[in-house]
């Protein structure tokens, strides 16, 4: 065989051409931005007083620090917008992007795509504790949230130790199998708990079908720990990333692979944790918009953790949208609406992903 | 630039290596051929530390164990057997991966990264895929992005198992051939695991026999690919020959051991 002459290093040969990955992951950004835009203006367009559209854009204008807009609105109709309707649209907003974003994380962790706050147990702890409170506490609002995120992560590590012990290189299919069992378990503890307390029963059923009510108290309740979780997610986005080729490779790029999973682990369960328990089980939110987005924009998880965090607000919002109109005046409880409108979408997902090579 | 002594690995109940003696000078390119589950892939492992391993394993004359693992990904690069490419991530993402031991925890890359990365893209023909997406390539294809990212990770030393797995004859040698110029290149340290004997024997300047976990031979390829080692430790019957360049040919003999 010729050996080849060795070549000049061609190092230096072209400069190399900034790909146009990064701007179209701006672009994505931008529109999801859109999305979420009008769907918080549909949010809280709709109710009984008429009020047009761009009345509530203008509204919202004069909201904002520093901006003066005239919408014509009186003050009662103002009052109606701040006090009830804006804080439940950006409640709607928020959890929705929490728990996508929380879904998001831990299927980057666990490299599966079907990874969900509802099937690893992190849900199902959280509902859980928050029920303890409920029940236990005469007046559990603050106790809440931390309640839920001890039982979030208490519901991850249980999946976590039992998949880990039934079978080291069973990997993400056993994790999630067990992740499955921890939630029936949970939550047989936790059906178990709310009739033994038959008077609490009503309280325990309309939060564990979901609502984004409550107004700003729970909004600025929520807040914080949507910030911080939110926040160490999207610094991820690169690491999970590097995980998604594999322990071994991660490791040989000099990545300690389980410090990632920990931290990411951590956030993600603070996120449920924070989207359960100011507005109960809300389903499949974690699980579509992920994969929605995938499918939209790609799967590197700088992507897809930021649009799953907006488009899961903007999803969430809709919902809750439908959710108080659909049987107007009487409404639906949110976590009906994500699952009547989820459950058959996921299957369409499905059967996308199964039609192409991914 | 890799030194190992008394490197012993064992897998629950199973000795998968035991004691094995190895050295790789700078710029060397060497093949470690054995028998289905010699231990080929886990060698490689250990160097890497992925796997527990007992005696001294020492890169750049560096004992590997003190290493950290970011100042180690930085010497070694390393592509597995079957390496898994997400599949909606582009091209030019994926081979960024490779700056990854230049990146702070939570930082991001550079612009360097960056030309780094689409540097080594334009160099193996692959400038026009950048955009691609990896799940949509073919396998010769596949091959040259892992070892893209391999490359972007700019380590002196390259650890290739198995880089010609499912690749037909052109793409073995298309593979091989560019690993060897840009090892004559940039001056890297090669090792790699070799099913196919001729291959390795035209290709690197060491081969290194492993049988059961030890090391069976060791030398220049005609010293190791013998008729009668590769008769004992492969279970075959072949014939050798030097080919044009007087480097060992191996032939399948008809009518088996």
């Amino acid at each position: 065989m010729p050996v080849t002459p060795p070549e000049a290093p061609v190092r230096s040969a072209r400069p190399a051409r900034t790909p146009a990955d990064r701007a179209r992951r701006a672009l994505w950004i931008v529109a999801a931005l859109v999305v979420l835009a009008i769907s918080l203006v549909l949010g809280l367009l709709d109710g009984a007083a008429e009020i047009s559209p761009w009345q509530v854009v203008l509204q919202a204008l004069d909201w904002l620090p520093f901006v003066h807009a005239d919408s014509g609105l009186a003050p009662i109709e103002q009052g109606l917008l701040w006090e009830l309707r804006l804080p439940r649209v950006l409640m709607a907003a928020i959890v929705g992007g929490l728990l996508a974003i929380a879904g998001a994380g831990y299927q980057g962790v666990f490299r599966n795509p079907l990874a969900d706050p509802y099937l690893l147990g992190a849900a199902a702890g959280a509902g859980l504790t928050t029920t303890l409170v409920i029940v236990l506490l005469p007046a559990p609002t603050v106790s809440i949230p931390i309640a839920a995120f001890v039982g979030a992560l208490g519901g991850v590590f249980l999946a976590y130790l039992l998949g880990n012990t039934a079978g080291r290189d069973g990997g993400t299919a056993t994790l999630v199998l067990a992740g499955v069992a921890v939630t029936s378990f949970l939550t047989a503890i936790q059906t178990f708990i709310q009739q033994f307390k038959v008077e609490e029963l009503q309280r325990i059923y309309s939060w564990i079908l979901g609502d984004v009510g409550g107004g700003w108290d729970r909004f600025w309740l929520v807040l914080p720990y949507a910030v911080v979780s939110s926040v160490v997610l999207l610094l991820h986005g690169r690491m999970l990333d590097v995980l998604s080729v594999g322990d071994d490779e991660a490791t040989a790029l000099g990545v300690r692979a389980s410090r990632v999973r920990l931290a990411v682990l951590l956030a993600a369960s603070l996120a449920t944790a924070a989207a359960v328990a100011v507005s109960g089980l809300i389903g499949f939110v974690g699980i579509v918009v992920p994969h929605v987005v995938r499918r939209l924009a790609g799967g590197s998880y700088r992507s897809v953790l930021p649009l799953s965090l907006i488009g899961g607000g903007a999803f969430l919002v809709l919902a809750d949208l439908l959710a108080r109109t659909v049987i107007a005046p009487a409404e639906l409880p949110i976590g009906v609406v994500t699952m009547f409108v989820g459950a058959p979408f996921f299957v369409v997902v499905l059967r996308m992903t199964k039609g192409t090579a991914t | 630039m890799i030194a190992t002594a008394g490197l012993s690995v064992r897998l629950g109940e199973r000795e998968v290596l035991s004691g094995v003696d190895l050295l790789v000078r700078r710029g060397e390119w060497l093949a470690v051929i054995g028998p289905n589950g010699a231990g080929k892939s886990t060698l490689l492992k250990a160097v890497m530390g992925l796997v527990a391993h007992r005696g001294d394993v020492r890169v750049d004359e560096r004992p590997s164990a003190t290493l950290k693992p970011r100042a180690r990904a930085r010497l070694v690069a390393y592509a597995p057997q079957a390496p898994e490419l997400p599949p909606g991530m582009t091209v030019f993402d994926y081979a960024l991966l490779g700056r990854t031991p230049y990146i702070s925890y939570l930082g991001r890359e550079s612009r360097h990264d960056r030309e780094v990365t689409g540097a080594v893209l334009e160099r193996l023909d692959l400038g026009s895929f950048a955009a691609r997406r990896v799940g949509e390539l073919s396998g010769g294809e596949r091959q040259r992005v892992v070892l893209a990212r391999a490359l972007a990770q700019e380590a002196p030393v390259l650890l290739l198992d198995e880089p010609t797995t499912a690749l037909d004859l052109g793409h073995q040698q298309q593979v091989l051939e560019l690993v060897d110029r840009l090892r004559r290149a940039d001056g890297l340290t090669v090792v790699t695991t070799l099913h196919d004997l001729t291959l390795a024997g035209q290709y690197a300047d060491t081969l290194l026999l492993l049988a059961a976990g030890r090391a069976a031979a060791s030398g220049e390829p005609g010293q190791v690919l013998t008729e009668a080692l590769v008769g004992t430790h492969f279970g075959a019957h072949v014939k050798i020959e030097p080919g044009p360049d007087g480097r060992p040919v191996v032939h399948l003999v008809r009518g088996g051991p």
